[in-house]
């Protein structure tokens, strides 16, 4: 136990993306549960590899675009009806069609701010730093490298099986990964 | 196909012409498009591009500083014709950011994949150019350090800002759009940043782009939610872009001037700003492709569909012209019969003539295979329609003004230097903008590219 408080995980270097996305399924089929890939680019069918399912970010952006129009329509007819009532010409106070391209900008204003900061927080980004950083090899997983790290935290993660594990998956780099 | 030329304008040719240089790697298109940032010398060329289009920007900083010393009297406008070349300006600017927006958010919905090497550029020209429309609704304020009256904010007075005139629409059409152009243009730039940072060659880049890059290291769950967001700022993107430059024409068509107030400017307006902006996306693409050797990034079919999407929103704004004139002619109101009168022989006749040559005339030539394929004369049409369209709003805003419904209220408008030194200084400034952007952010993106790589890989092995 003492050993393992210093170690975050194991992680196998990939070539192509194909060998990566063999090597999750197969980590997965084995048991493995708390791990992550790393990739240069979004590499498609890892996320079903991986198990990913739906994520929060539409609903986040939904509430976002909700908020921001109702707020916007709302306010203007407030402002406009309530706070200070102009006659023009004897037109009605609330003259919503008037107030629609306003509700409509902060509707998307609304909604891309929270899908972009929703995407953010979800990412636990900004982190300026984080133990995967910790093995050299790793600046080239945002080159042509694809790295899966099985995690301590994992119950059945052992530190020597694992790695011979992933040495079987046609590694070509397993390195250990610090955490400190 | 055998030895023999294939025959031209097939439409076989263009599909076939692939949308990225032949054997690239996923390093092979890291180290080009980095390298243009981290490791490329300065060369002589960039150096004289930008201490010219700098002396630009300075002359466009003296133009504003006298314009703050003296006023709005050192412009050429008076009554009526009140906007001049700020509004002008103004409507052509943020025209031409809509290209970039069009590229980066409907071709990426539509599943295009040549927008792949033109995105990361164009959606940088959107943004600059917003930031040049911008300087000229507040220059033109005539109390530029009273702008933030145009929000709505608590003020001591108990005034809230009139939500049922178009002129606020645009403040918030405008500021929504300058705003989610950048997030947009900023979320696809998280993964290329972390390259950077990765390959950075010296501490000072390595902290920079780190810091930018936010920690990004390109995790399978970050993918995951990333690309959700991508692909939803993407659709919010495609609505926006259109209202806005809608709700740059309702500032035109909610007033009654005669040629102003007619329903055809809405999608006329959204038209003619694809025009221009895929107009300057080609003037900026084919001078820097040549300049960093990108030809097998941006490939004569990215030329061919960029011309080709000219053509066709050429065609609709040719379409909105001819039926502004037939609707003014068929509604019999005299006072809009006039107007199409003095559009072609009042005194600004010229101008009108001018635009219908660079927009509706020359424009056709790109129906030829031979022209869009013909770079130099390429270049000089993406030109060619950049001034027609600035002269297009010239005609709207000027003509129409002149010449309202009472002869005594008409007059004539004659920019001064001081208009000219604005324009062109923004200009300036608008170059100065894209040539400090492809020394420190890549100009195409990275990540895509190796997208495409794979793709392209994938395409090859079955």
């Amino acid at each position: 136990m003492e050993q393992r408080s210093h170690i975050y995980g194991v992680m196998a270097e990939f070539d192509t993306p194909e060998k990566l996305i063999h090597a999750t399924e197969r980590a997965r089929a084995e048991g493995y549960r708390r791990m992550d890939a790393y990739t240069p680019f979004p590499v498609e069918g890892l996320s079903e590899a991986m198990g990913l399912k739906r994520n929060m970010v539409p609903l986040i952006t939904l509430i976002g675009g909700l908020f921001g129009g109702l707020s916007a329509f709302f306010f203007q007819w407030w402002a406009n009806v309530l706070s200070y009532p102009e006659d023009i010409g004897g037109r009605p106070l609330n003259s919503w069609p008037a107030f629609i391209p306003v509700t409509f900008e902060l509707t998307v204003l609304g909604a891309a701010l929270s899908c972009v900061f929703g995407m953010l927080a979800l990412n636990h980004l900004p982190q300026p730093h984080h133990p995967v950083f910790n093995v050299k090899r790793f600046v080239h997983a945002s080159a042509d490298r694809f790295y899966l790290c099985v995690e301590a935290r994992d119950p059945k993660f052992h530190l020597a099986d694992t790695a011979r594990f992933l040495q079987g998956l046609h590694a070509r780099h397993v390195s250990e990964v610090p955490d400190d | 196909m055998s030895a023999g030329q294939p025959p031209i304008d097939s439409p076989q040719i263009s599909r076939l012409t692939p949308v990225l240089g032949p054997g690239h790697t996923f390093r092979s298109v890291t180290d080009k498009i980095s390298s243009i940032v981290l490791t490329r010398p300065i060369s002589y060329g960039w150096f004289v591009g930008f201490a010219i289009t700098f002396g630009f920007t300075a002359m466009m900083t003296i133009a504003i500083a006298w314009l703050f010393t003296k006023g709005v009297g050192i412009w050429g406008i008076d009554i009526p014709v009140g906007w001049g070349f700020a509004i002008v300006n103004f409507v052509w600017w943020i025209g031409i950011g809509h290209a970039g927006t069009l590229i980066s958010a409907i071709l990426y919905l539509l599943n295009q994949k040549w927008r792949t090497s033109i995105n990361r550029f164009a959606e940088a020209m959107t943004l600059f150019a917003v930031a040049c429309a911008g300087i000229f609704p507040l220059i033109h304020t005539g109390r530029p350090w009273m702008a933030f009256y145009l929000f709505p904010y608590p003020a001591t007075m108990g005034l809230w800002p009139q939500f049922r005139s178009p002129l606020i629409w645009d403040v918030f059409a405008v500021s929504t759009y300058g705003t989610v152009s950048l997030i947009f243009w900023f979320v696809g730039l998280i993964p290329d940043l972390a390259t950077l940072r990765d390959r950075a060659t010296t501490k000072a880049k390595q902290i920079i782009y780190g810091m930018l890059a936010m920690g990004w290291r390109g995790s399978v769950r970050h993918w995951h939610r990333y690309q959700s967001a991508y692909l939803l700022l993407a659709g919010l993107a495609t609505p926006l872009v259109v209202s806005v430059h809608t709700v740059v024409s309702f500032d035109f068509a909610i007033a009654i001037v005669p040629g102003w107030h007619t329903t055809i400017f809405p999608p006329y307006f959204v038209a003619g700003a694809i025009y221009s902006g895929f107009a300057m996306v080609l003037s900026i693409a084919i001078p820097l492709r040549k300049a960093y050797g990108l030809e097998d990034y941006i490939t004569m079919r990215h030329l061919d569909n960029m011309a080709k999407v000219m053509l066709a929103t050429g065609e609709i704004v040719a379409y909105g012209y001819f039926f502004e004139f037939f609707m003014s002619q068929y509604s019999g109101d005299k006072f809009d019969m006039y107007l199409f009168r003095m559009l072609f022989h009042g005194p600004y006749a010229h101008f009108y003539y001018a635009l219908i040559l660079c927009n509706v005339l020359l424009p056709q030539l790109l129906w030829s295979y031979k022209i869009r394929h013909n770079v130099p004369i390429l270049f000089l049409m993406s030109l060619v329609i950049n001034i027609g369209m600035w002269l297009e709003r010239f005609v709207i805003v000027v003509i129409s003004l002149t010449r309202d419904f009472t002869p005594s209220a008409w007059g004539r408008y004659q920019a001064t230097f001081w208009d000219w030194a604005t324009l062109l200084g923004t200009i300036g400034f608008f170059i100065m903008l894209v040539f400090l952007f492809v020394r420190v952010l890549p100009a195409i993106s990275i990540t895509e590219m190796r997208e495409l790589v794979a793709e392209t890989s994938e395409a090859a092995a079955d």
